[in-house]
Order: C-alpha cells, then structure tokens, then sequence
C-alpha cells in the first residue's frame, strides 16, 4: 500500500497503544535547551529515574544567553542560574551539552541541522514549538511540554494522537525578491493561524522541490504559526548533500546506508493525504504583518485593513491588534516607520539568510535613528560569517553583529523592545509584547525586507530599495 | 503513582474574550527565567493585567467579583503560541482547574490534560451565554461533567468536546502518562533496537 512519509516514520517508531488511546512513540532524538527542561530534570530527580538514552539526548544554551557580553556569570543573575543549572543537569545524567566554549552553541533549531542530528526518517522532539523547523529533513518533530520533556528523558518515548495530514502544494516559480518567509506568511495568511489544528503538513510542489535546506527550515519553522504542530518536506539529493560529512551524519559505508534507507522514505506518489491545497508561486508577494498573529498579513503594497470592512468574526481581533499596533486602517503598510530591525531567529538566522542580505547591504547604511542588530543562529553560523567577511558588511552598513542566539525574538536575554517601539524582524511572532515590551510593536518579514527597512527607517519593498533582480549586483 | 480520576470540575467561572490568546499572553517570557514552576501563579495574564508601574489594569482577573474563579473561559485557539508548559502551570498555580474555550492549540491542550485541568470546547454562542451568565452572578456555579461532555453553568446545560483519549486519561486517572509510559519500557527498547540509527 502507498503511504507517506509520515506513515512510514510513525509506523516505525510506534511502540504501542495506549490505555488512553494515545501511542506510545519513540523519541530518536531529544533536543533541549535551559528554559524548558529544568522542571523536567527537577521532575525526574523526585520520580528518582535516570534519562534513558542519554547519547540521544542533546542539549544547547539559546533563550537566555546575552548576544554581546558572553562571559560567566551573566549579568543577569537569573539567567546565570539556568544556564549553571542545564550545565549541572546535563553533567549529572550525562547529556552531550553545546556550549557557548564549545563553538557549537546556538539556537536548538539551527544547531540540530547543523550537527548533522537532525536526519530523515528520525522523530525528533524538544521543549519548543518551533521544533516543527526539523521537518525540513523529512523528519518528523514535534514540540512538547515540560512534562513530555520528562517522558522523553525518562522513556526515550511520550503520548501522543496520530494527526491528519495535509499536503500543501506550491507550484510555480517565485518572483526575485520572494524568499520562503513570504511563502509561510502566505500559506498562514490563506490556512489561518488555527487551520493546522490537528494536522501535520507535507510542503512540497516546484517551489519546495528547489528550495535548499535552510528555506524548507524557514517554511516548516512557522508550521506552527499556523497551527500545525509538524511541518516537513519529502528528503531528496539536496538534504543529502546538507548533511553529509556534519559532525553526526553517519561515516564511510554506514553513510551509504543510511542514505539507501533515505531514499525510500519519500511520500509514495499515490498515497492518501486527508487534505490536499494547491497554492501559485506566483500569487506571492513580499509579505508583512499588521497585527498581532502572524496570520495577520498582507503584501507590501496592500493597505491595513479596516476593521469595518472585514468579515464579523474578525472585527474584534482586528480591532484589538490595531490598537496595539497603533496603526490607521485603510492606510498603506509601506512607509510605517521602524525603531529597530532584527535580523535573526530560528526562522531566518542561519547561512543564507546572511549571505543574501549581505549581498545587498554592501554599500548601504541604516537610516539614523535605527537600531539594527544582526544575530547568527549559531556559533557556526557566525563563525562562518565571519570567515566571509559577512560580519564585516553588516557593521559597515551600521547593524550591530552579535553572539548566537534567540535574542530579540522573544527577548528572554537583554535584547529588549523600548516602551512602542516598532521592530522589523525576520523572527516568527508579532504576539503582544512578544520581543521584551508588553507595547512594544513586531512587523515579521523576510531578513532582506528587514534590510529594507534598517536602511529606510520604514517598512518597505526591498525589491524597489535593493533593485533586486537588476544585474549588477555584488556577489558575496 | 495512583493518580486522582477526573470526572467533574466545579467551581466559579471567569470569561476572558478573545480569540488567539497566546502563551506568550498567559505568562510572558520574562517569567520563564526559573527552574521551577513555583510562583508562577501571580504572573498569570501579567502584561494585560498589571500597568508598568505595577498597578492594576482593569481585567477580569482583577475584577473582585471573580477573585477565586476555577474555571476559566475564552475564545477560540486558546493557548497557541509558544509550547511552554508555564502557560498551563501559571493558570493551574493561579487555582485554575477547567477551561472553557471554542478550540485549543494543541500543545496546551496536551500540556493542560497532562495537568489534570480539563479542556472543554464550546461553541462560540455558548460561551458567550455564560459568560452573560457569570457577568450576571459572578457566583454561579459552572460544571465541566468530563463523564457526560457537558457543562452545567447555572440553570442551564450545554454540550462540549472533549477528545476522547483526553476524556479516558482524565475519568481512569491517567492524565499524567508517565506510569504507563515506563511500563512500556521493554517494548520501546524492542522498537529502538528495531531502527538503524538510534541503537
Ligand atoms: S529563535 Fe525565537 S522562536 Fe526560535 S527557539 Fe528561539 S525564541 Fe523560540
């Protein structure tokens, strides 16, 4: 019988049913960071149980690290606590630990890929929604609670409903200037932030089939903004060519096997999906939000909505995040002026995402009045960076470059919004009060819109202040 | 670990509006910096509740009439956002025992049942019946029979969801799954031996 990819991989790792009705699924890799997982650890020292796979276990530092002065103790005395807390808990049960002295430390999303420990066919779970983000390797990876976190570490396994599962299609070719960030604010745009309730997502079609790895991240990054908890795309050549020769991949002739058994994992082309959407590439724009869910988006050059004119349902939702905004309905979202830009996150801070920004940025600088800060995901990330003199750009063009982290996306470290300051950021949440100021104001977009708007002081089109897609522009 | 069966929650009831509420709105970010989910019940709501200086903003939850409320209600997508168990901890710490809500995120669905607190989903129009109700008599008392999938708010009664396999964790007492996850401790070695890359 044909099935998906998602059959295949939950087949195999399904332990049993049960009394719940829930099954019982192995974990093949754990990934933790501080915020989530010392309740966990604190859990299992009561229930006097042990982690039952600790070389599957893998954990890293990211929500609460400061991105300029790195050194022990943190200023912060409560952020000090966690990461000496993680590091005693990790020591204790044996759990491999990236650290920052390690080179390797860095947004847990970005660090599994990155260490080649994230891999097709593996089911992967972590205290942290976006850990959908480890689809993109045909992965299936699920976002869990605390208490899961302890099932995970006490079990290798935790309960959980099978979803339905929905392909989405994006066929076409993306115009210049459209990058995946516009094609997951589209599909929340279209679906809405609770349409993947219950759902995992299959993302494939033309656009995804020449997507790289780091875009499929992005896109199945946000699959949670839109309510899915598992979002992934079908492994092929290119996942392999990513991953080999990764500190974890496998070696030599177990590498060769591995990538036998990949190659099988792929969706059957006739399997059942229990819902099937077809999108156009070319009915995407570039995209910003204007108000306080990420499904609340439009294109560059369409205006803010009226909450007078939208359907009943949504009038009051409308209304709210126009209040907290503070912006004109009706009026365009272009021109809005920003006070910071952040370049970032687990959606949009690894390699490419750099590398295309810098590409344009060469040259240009941040409008006065703007603070604009660049955060690699990861040391490897910025070390890369750096050896590319990517860095180097982005200081010339007057945005701060700074350690590996989550920073400014949710502003557990000092990375904070100021009063209602407005932020362009190429993070995944515009929630109130999301990036450190319960007024503070998110306008999510892709990193080469947040340039655009850094060297503007506004929200703007990147394609018309980069001239993107005229020829003669810097290769980097 | 003989676990409480849950087969009714009763108590008084408060209405939060709002569709979309997120993790982040249940307890923001800066009160993550802990290592223990104690002390988590005052930050509830926080940034909506408190103005920057620390005085209160008007909220349901600092309206006295509802100080005490057990069961909370709201819109639609509750809890979606952010996985963070805090969420459910600082209402279930902040004396929460039930909600009341059109649908759930699923990871605070999850993470709400793994608590014991019951999730029940009402329709729109139901909800906002009781919450008239309550506005009424702020000391009516509201009913979630996990048994039956109904809930009683005063006089009247309505119908609810409620998944099944949350239904039979909450009624047999194994809302928590850990127990029975370690008894599958065999099987699961039998599986991960079965897979090429995790043994
Ligand atoms: S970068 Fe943002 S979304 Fe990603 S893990 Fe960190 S806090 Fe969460």
């Amino acid at each position: 019988m044909a099935k998906s990819l998602f059959d295949k991989v939950w087949e195999a790792h399904a332990v049993r049913e049960l009394s719940s009705g829930h099954t019982q699924l192995l974990i093949g890799a754990h990934l933790i960071h501080e915020v989530t997982s010392p309740q966990a650890f604190g859990m299992l020292r009561e229930l006097g149980l042990k982690v039952r796979f600790p070389e599957r276990t893998f954990a890293t530092v990211d929500h609460i690290v400061p991105t300029d002065e790195r050194n022990e103790p943190f200023s912060d005395p409560l952020a000090d606590a966690m990461i000496k807390e993680l590091r005693r808990n990790c020591e204790e049960f044996g759990v491999t630990y990236f650290d920052i002295a390690s080179g390797r430390q860095g947004i847990v999303h970005v660090v599994g890929p990155e260490q080649g420990i994230t891999q097709p066919g593996t089911t992967i779970a972590c205290g942290d929604s976006h850990t959908s983000t480890h689809g993109a390797f045909g992965a299936i990876a699920f976002g869990i609670g605390t208490s899961q976190v302890r099932d995970v570490l006490a079990t290798q396994t935790m309960a959980i409903s099978k979803p339905k599962l929905r392909r989405i299609n994006v066929d076409g070719k993306l115009a210049p200037g459209i990058y995946a960030k516009d094609v997951i604010l589209y599909i929340i745009r279209k679906l809405g932030v609770k349409g993947g309730t219950g759902f995992a997502y299959e993302y494939g079609g033309e656009v995804f089939d020449r997507f790289n790895m780091e875009e499929r991240m992005t896109v199945c990054n946000m699959s949670i903004e839109g309510g899915a908890r598992v979002g992934y795309v079908n492994p092929d050549e290119k996942t392999f060519e990513y991953l080999k020769g990764r500190p974890y991949s496998p070696k030599g002739r177990e590498w060769d096997e591995a990538v036998e058994r990949w190659r099988n994992l792929a969706s059957d082309p006739d399997c059942e999906y229990d819902d099937v959407v077809n999108f156009r590439a070319e009915d995407i724009g570039p995209s910003v939000t204007w108000g306080i869910t990420p499904g609340q988006g439009v294109f560059i050059d369409e205006t803010i909505p009226d909450p007078e004119k939208v359907e009943e349902e949504q009038r009051e939702g409308v209304i709210e995040a126009l209040e907290h905004m503070k912006l004109k309905p009706g009026s365009p979202i272009k021109g809005t002026p920003i006070d910071v830009a952040f370049l970032g996150s687990c959606t949009n801070g690894r390699l490419t995402d750099f590398q295309e920004v810098a590409g344009y940025l060469k040259g240009r600088h941040v409008a006065p009045g703007v603070k604009a800060i660049a955060v690699p995901g990861s040391m490897g990330v910025g070390k890369i960076c750096e050896e590319l003199g990517i860095d180097k750009i982005f200081r010339e063009a007057g945005f701060e470059w700074r350690g590996a982290g989550c920073s400014m996306c949710l502003a557990m470290n000092p990375d904070k919004l100021v009063g209602d300051q407005l932020c362009a950021s190429s993070s995944n949440r515009n929630f109130k009060g999301r990036q450190g100021s319960p007024i503070g104001r998110t306008i999510l977009m892709s990193p080469l819109m947040v340039a655009a708007a850094a060297v503007t002081g506004q929200v703007s089109d990147a394609r018309e202040v980069f001239g993107v897609g005229s020829p003669n522009l810097v290769e980097v | 670990m003989a676990l409480e069966k849950i087969s009714k929650v009763t108590g008084r009831g408060v209405y939060i509006p709002g569709d979309d509420i997120d993790t982040d709105r249940i307890i923001p970010a800066r009160f993550m910096k802990c290592i223990t989910f104690d002390g988590l019940g005052e930050f509830a709501f926080y940034d909506v509740r408190k103005n920057e200086d620390g005085s209160d903003k008007k909220h349901p939850l600092n309206d006295p009439r509802h100080a005490g409320a057990t069961i909370l209600l709201s819109g639609s997508n509750f809890g979606c956002g952010s996985s963070r168990e805090h969420a459910p901890q600082a209402l279930h710490k902040a004396g929460f025992r039930g909600i009341v809500a059109e649908s759930y995120a699923e990871i605070f669905f999850g993470n709400s049942i793994t608590l014991g607190m019951p999730c029940f989903a009402a329709s729109r129009q139901d909800i906002r019946e009781m919450a008239a109700t309550i506005e009424a008599d702020p000391e009516v008392q509201i009913e979630l029979d996990v048994e039956n999938r109904s809930i009683r708010c005063g006089e009247r009664e309505y119908p609810a969801e409620l998944r099944d396999s949350a239904r039979t964790a909450l009624l047999s007492g194994k809302w928590d799954p850990i127990a029975e996850l370690l008894e599958g401790e065999e099987e699961g070695e039998a599986t991960a031996r079965s897979l090429h890359y995790v043994r």
